[in-house]
């Protein structure tokens, strides 16, 4: 296990959740699931992070600061899509100011279901989000990412 | 005289746990003026009337926002039932309203929780978090879910609670009503939380009436608007309003703190004087035509909605009018003068809730 993540930092977005999934992903670092015992840090930095959490899908207006969100993060990153919102677009997927999941912009690693997503399933999510950055940094070493 | 500087704020932002995005005119360290731009979680999910009859449209409603969320479906399926004349049993109303209370009181927990990490106060956040879990611990035990619950449905609630689980719910009353007790007395007592927020943010009885604003931001400038006080069955639990009169943000606080405990004694009422019998009434057929409003009191404020029905199973229109939309001039009116480190606090005070307003 490297420095990065034994102690991952994670950048929460709200994309354009319905606030469900924000709140499950703040109850995480709350006493009762305590996010924080695995090192893990909320920062709002995404210069900082190592994590991307998004919650909710993507629209025009917001489909910008996804992207700049995401490039400006530095290398290995990952990124989780917290609720079926950000997977698919979910309950709203036939809006019209909804362009579909993160993914229509962003890669995804790892995609947690539920609606809203239970904080033990987003903390599922953050876990296997590890292994995906722990596989990445490896790559990255040998050089072949 | 300072030169102008214009700060970006958001739409990511550590003290913002939703996007909306500000910007700051500063003259030296003091705001001028603050210019708000919203739209980065429009869904338009309105229009979704169109695709979904009325019944699954309540659920598609209770996704405005995920925080006041039994709300938004109390206020709907209130508002077909009005078009659609149903008579919705007593007990189901009970239901409803100690369902609509207790998200108050999470709504409220969280809040002071937001408040406190604006400020800095890490452990009193996390303690205010571990007090709304208690709550949530109730809906997740009645409903099986945490935050968005399914429980309202057009004729009355999903499914009965049984008189066991009412005594579990008057015990947690009980015990978050300690927990607050010895919490709140911090935002009372605490010398640099009242330091930072006596005082700040003013908004006066007259900018309040000008501005229409709703909710604890009105209520902490003594106007009495509060949804509540025209409902019978509010009355008949013995329902006032929380009122204060100073108009910063120190009353914004008093009065959410107070509303937790005048809703945990609704809730005790509410259970201790439930009739028995159904709990929900058998609807059948299409919605008639016309259009119904009703006002429901949120956490954050006065939620309004509007339903048209055209003679289809699908409504024609379905209208959600949400409390943060109209607080954001009293937000704007209150950034005006304050100090840049302040700006957080401010637009925290106002409780904002930016996927209620976008929808
Ligand atoms: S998945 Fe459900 S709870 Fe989560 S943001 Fe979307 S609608 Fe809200």
């Amino acid at each position: 296990m490297s420095y990065s993540t034994k102690s991952p930092w994670i950048l929460h977005y709200d994309a354009s959740s319905c606030n469900g999934c924000d709140i499950e992903v703040l109850a995480c670092l709350t006493p009762l699931y305590d996010l924080e015992r695995f090192g893990i840090i909320n920062t709002g930095d995404p210069k900082q992070a190592d994590l991307l959490l998004i919650t909710g899908a993507v629209n025009d207006q917001n489909k910008g600061v996804v992207k700049q969100l995401y490039e400006q993060m530095p290398e290995p990153k990952v990124v989780v899509a917290v609720g079926i919102c950000a997977c698919s677009g979910g309950v709203f997927r036939e809006c019209y100011n909804i362009l579909g999941g993160i993914d229509t912009v962003i890669p995804v690693d790892v995609y947690v279901p539920g609606c809203a997503a239970r904080p033990e399933s987003i903390i599922d999510g953050v876990v296997k989000g590890l292994e995906v950055l722990e596989n990445k940094l490896n790559k990255m070493r040998e050089g072949t990412l | 005289m300072g030169k102008r500087t214009i700060v970006p704020f958001g739409p990511q932002h550590p003290a913002l746990p939703e996007p909306i995005h500000l910007d700051l005119e500063l003259e030296d360290e003091k705001v001028i003026r603050a210019i708000p731009s919203i739209g980065y979680v429009h869904r338009g999910l309105e229009k979704l009337v169109e695709k979904r009859d009325y019944e699954q449209m309540t659920y598609v409603m209770e996704r405005v926002c995920g925080i006041c969320s039994f709300g938004h479906s109390y206020g709907y399926t209130s508002a077909v039932e009005g078009l659609m004349g149903v008579d919705v049993p007593e007990r189901a109303n009970y239901l409803r309203i100690m369902f609509h209370e207790l998200s108050r009181v999470h709504s409220h927990l969280l809040w002071l929780g937001l408040l406190a990490d604006g400020l800095g106060f890490d452990s009193l956040f996390m303690h205010c978090w571990r007090i709304r879990e208690k709550v949530l611990d109730v809906f997740e035990a009645i409903t099986g879910a945490r935050v968005i619950m399914s429980f309202c449905k057009v004729g009355g609630v999903r499914k009965d609670v049984s008189p066991d689980m009412l005594r579990m719910v008057r015990n947690v009353c009980d015990d978050v009503e300690e927990e607050v007790r010895k919490t709140s007395g911090v935002f009372m007592k605490d010398s640099s939380i009242r330091n930072r927020l006596c005082g700040t943010g003013i908004l006066t009885r007259e900018d309040v009436l000008d501005l229409n604003a709703v909710g604890p931001v009105a209520r902490g400038s003594g106007v009495e608007n509060d949804a509540r006080t025209a409902e019978p069955m509010y009355r008949n639990l013995g329902f006032e309003a929380v009122l204060r009169d100073e108009g910063d943000c120190w009353a914004r606080c008093i009065v959410r703190v107070d509303e937790i405990f005048q809703s945990l004694d609704l809730i005790r009422t509410a259970i201790d004087t439930i009739p028995s019998g159904e709990f929900c009434a058998v609807v059948k057929g299409p919605v008639p035509e016309g259009d119904y409003t009703f006002r429901v009191e949120q956490p954050r404020g006065e939620g309004f909605y509007y339903v048209q029905g055209n003679g289809t199973k699908n409504l024609s229109r379905a209208r959600v009018r949400t409390p943060t939309n109209i607080n954001i001039p009293a937000m704007v009116k209150a950034l005006q003068g304050c100090d840049l480190q302040d700006v957080s606090m401010l637009v925290i005070t106002i409780d904002p809730c930016i996927s209620c307003t976008e929808r």
